[in-house]
């Protein structure tokens, strides 16, 4: 199919979401929910306040690959992990919440490598 | 520096503009200045200003990665205000607001800067409760902030539809006299201009890539992608890439970034008195004095650094203009854009020292930093220069979110922010 005008400028219009319960879905069924992998302290009374504010308020904010935490609100409502660039938005790769946090690079030099065969 | 006055005026004009003579300098960088500002943005280009201006600084660089004012502050939609509800929030932004009023003669550029009212839409209850809860805060901190009722705004901003059949009809509104517009590019180039007069060196084109630590921990400089430049001082005034760069020197932010949309229409007559705000149903509006309708959007969902926002963000705010300005539904838009915002955990900014000896960060501004531009600069230039924050920015540190002492202007807005 030939690319619309805002494509062939690159503009974005909204995400397409591959939910791993519901398959892809427009962005506004969605909501984010945050750098992903935090995981509750399992002793809250052993941590110090700076492990606190590391925990409660500080985020990696990467320019580049970020794994994130999103939840297919308006859809089957459950939470799953991505695999996204934030420069260019592109998601690579969408799991189950639970599942291990990937080898984000590893995940991206694999599809890379699979569309430049093609 | 070259003065610009009416006298002036008329003398290049009648030597046909031939003698104007460049704004600032294009200079290569110094082995080494006594501050460095990372950001050449309104905030980075102000600090490095008011600390050669009040602090007597003269060796200073502000490292720009792009050209100067190409970020934020070529990206926003100019809106000037400071009737924030806590204390705190409220003596910051006022202190911008006072500078605002005398910055074009203070830096010698017309930064025209109008004081034509800023009105905020109450549509729902709680927007009433809310908003003279803040009036009645500004009032106590001698910022000015007036409650109008729907007939009142209407007469105030005539092309506002204060219909009842609306789906959020117009209830009231919150007016700050005081609060108006920019012209955002003058900002940048204002100070510009005059921090380069005072001896800063403006280096654009010039993108910080690693921050050196010394073996007692304390910063010695920046490397660049023009080499190495040594400072024992350096101030990362960066907005959105705050994150990136504060990881250069091993700090961790409590930080997240975001795509901001505007949008313009194409211009047209005057035909907006002011400018209009409604937080409920999200729009944004001024007209500029091109002629172009200047429209706020939201922030996307998610965090990014694409510098562009999602069509279904500004779709919405204009869902809202047609509905709030009936007669703007055939105006075509003409541009969008976005830019990055770095969004704190309580929507306060965040100015002050680091865990970091001798480095300094000027972040957090989120949606909002440049009605605060002259504010923050002049507070960042203190903070700096004399290593100590001002007593206007005390509150605003880093160690905020780990002491419980956050200024949760997010908790009391109400909404994206």
């Amino acid at each position: 199919m030939p690319l619309s005008r805002t494509e062939r400028r690159g503009e974005k219009q909204m995400l397409l979401i591959a939910c791993p319960y519901c398959g892809e879905r427009p962005e506004t069924e969605f909501r984010y929910a945050g750098e992903a992998h935090i995981a509750r302290p399992s002793d809250p009374s052993a941590l110090n306040d700076d492990e606190w504010v590391d925990f409660l308020y500080q985020r990696a904010n990467p320019k580049g690959l970020h794994v994130e935490r999103w939840r297919h609100i308006h859809g089957c409502a459950r939470f799953f992990n991505a695999v996204r660039d934030t420069v260019s938005d592109r998601i690579f790769k969408t799991y189950e919440a639970g599942e291990p946090r990937p080898d984000v690079n590893a995940v991206v030099a694999d599809i890379l490598a699979k569309e430049s065969e093609r | 520096m070259q003065k610009f006055s009416g006298f002036s005026l008329i003398r290049q004009a009648l030597s046909g503009h031939q003698g104007w003579q460049a704004q600032w300098r294009t200079p290569e960088p110094k082995a080494s200045y006594d501050a460095i500002i990372v950001g050449g943005g309104g905030h980075g280009l102000g600090a490095a200003y008011y600390m050669a201006r009040e602090h007597g600084l003269k060796n200073i660089a502000v490292l720009e990665r792009g050209w100067i004012g190409g970020g934020n502050t070529g990206r926003n939609t100019t809106i000037i205000r400071s009737n924030y509800l806590f204390d705190e929030s409220a003596a910051l932004f006022d202190h911008a607001v006072k500078l605002w009023e005398g910055l074009s003669q203070d830096l010698n550029y017309n930064v025209m800067f109008s004081q034509r009212g800023v009105l905020m839409l109450a549509h729902t209850v709680h927007d009433v409760q809310s908003f003279k809860r803040h009036i009645h805060a500004n009032r106590l901190n001698g910022v000015d902030n007036e409650w109008l009722s729907a007939e009142e705004a209407k007469e105030f901003c005539p092309p506002l539809n204060i219909s009842p059949g609306m789906r959020y009809p117009v209830v009231g509104a919150a007016l700050q006299r005081r609060g108006g517009v920019a012209r955002h590019d003058a900002v940048a180039w204002g100070y510009a201009r005059a921090a380069d007069a005072l001896g800063v060196d403006i280096i654009q084109n010039c993108e910080v890539t690693g921050i050196r630590r010394g073996v007692n921990g304390a910063v010695e400089g920046v490397e660049t992608t023009k080499g190495f430049i040594g400072s024992k001082r350096i101030g990362v005034s960066a907005a959105g890439h705050t994150s990136v760069l504060m990881a250069m020197a091993g700090v961790r932010m409590p930080l997240e970034s975001y795509p901001l949309q505007a949008l313009v229409s194409e211009p047209v007559k005057p035909v907006f008195p002011c400018v209009v705000m409604s937080n409920t149903i999200h729009a944004y509006i001024s007209q500029s004095d091109k002629g172009e309708l200047v429209i706020g959007a939201g922030t996307d969902a998610y965090t990014s650094y694409s510098q562009r926002g999602a069509l279904h963000i500004a779709t919405h705010t204009l869902d809202a203009i047609c509905e709030l300005f009936p007669m703007f539904r055939r105006m075509r838009m003409l541009r969008n854009w976005g830019g990055i915002v770095d969004v704190t955990p309580d929507r306060s900014p965040i100015i002050g020292k680091t865990p970091v000896p001798g480095l300094f960060v000027n972040c957090g501004w989120g949606t909002g930093g440049f009605k605060a531009t002259p504010g923050s600069a002049h507070v960042f230039a203190h903070t700096i220069a004399t290593g100590e924050p001002h007593k206007i920015n005390a509150p605003f540190t880093l160690e905020r979110f780990r002491d419980g002492l956050m200024i949760d202007e997010a908790a009391d807005a109400a909404v994206a922010h």
